[in-house]
């Protein structure tokens, strides 16, 4: 299935866009597409505790919950607003 | 009036249309760029992003928890996006209400809200060239390619 992905800040300049298409298997976890980034650049790996992951604007506190098509997953790095 | 903007901010077109006839006060934040970084490092401007849709629904809840916290009140909350120049306002925070103690303290809640929690994000541009992305958590910048 695929999964559209925003990423922002660094986490963007990383995966050299700010908005992406991953392919993932059904039953595909929030874990799994942090995981698909990682693999786009290593990089990515030493954001992995300060980055946090939405879906469809909502923060996910949980790695293990459930991707579905046409879900917009958000890769968000530290604040900075203000 | 919930907001992210291209454009400059209008400090007083927003406090006029977040009063209303029975508000007695208002009080209004401006988050301005300085000229010098924590650390007294020259900078040149600020550019911001932000994840539009989220950080309009964060606004929408900050100004919910506050009128819950202080009572009620009219908020505004708009936020700038792009590249900003040392002098401009970068965010505006506005609340109206009858009298001025929920008006301080609805907007103080919700400026700070803003720093910790709207998807924004903020990459300092130095003098020097060099640009950094700054977190409002810990205060450190990241080096910027």
């Amino acid at each position: 299935m695929q999964i559209r992905v925003l990423a922002f800040a660094r986490v963007r300049e990383l995966l050299g866009d700010g908005e992406l298409t991953f392919d993932l298997p059904e039953g595909a976890t929030i874990g799994d597409v942090w995981q698909a980034a990682v693999d786009r650049n290593g990089a990515l790996g030493a954001l992995a505790e300060s980055t946090r992951i939405a879906r469809n604007g909502r923060i996910v506190n949980d790695s293990l919950e459930s991707v579905r098509e046409k879900d917009e997953i958000a890769l968000l790095p530290p604040v900075g607003g203000g | 009036m919930f907001a992210i903007v291209r454009e400059r901010i209008d400090l007083e077109r927003i406090s006029e249309a977040t009063r209303n006839a029975s508000c007695g006060a208002v009080t209004a934040f401006a988050g301005i760029v300085r000229a010098q970084a924590d650390d007294g490092r020259p900078v040149i401007g600020l550019s911001y992003e932000a994840y539009d849709l989220m950080a309009i629904r964060t606004f929408e809840e900050i100004a919910d928890e506050a009128r819950a916290t202080f009572g009620p009140c009219e908020i505004s909350i708009v936020h700038r996006v792009g590249d900003l120049d040392v002098g401009e306002i970068a965010v505006a925070v506005v609340v109206a209400s009858a009298h001025r103690a929920a008006a301080f303290d609805a907007c103080e809640y919700a400026i700070d809200a803003v720093k910790a929690r709207a998807p924004i994000w903020k990459r300092e541009r130095y003098a020097d060239g060099e640009e950094f992305w700054k977190d409002n958590a810990c205060g450190q910048g990241t080096p910027a390619p």
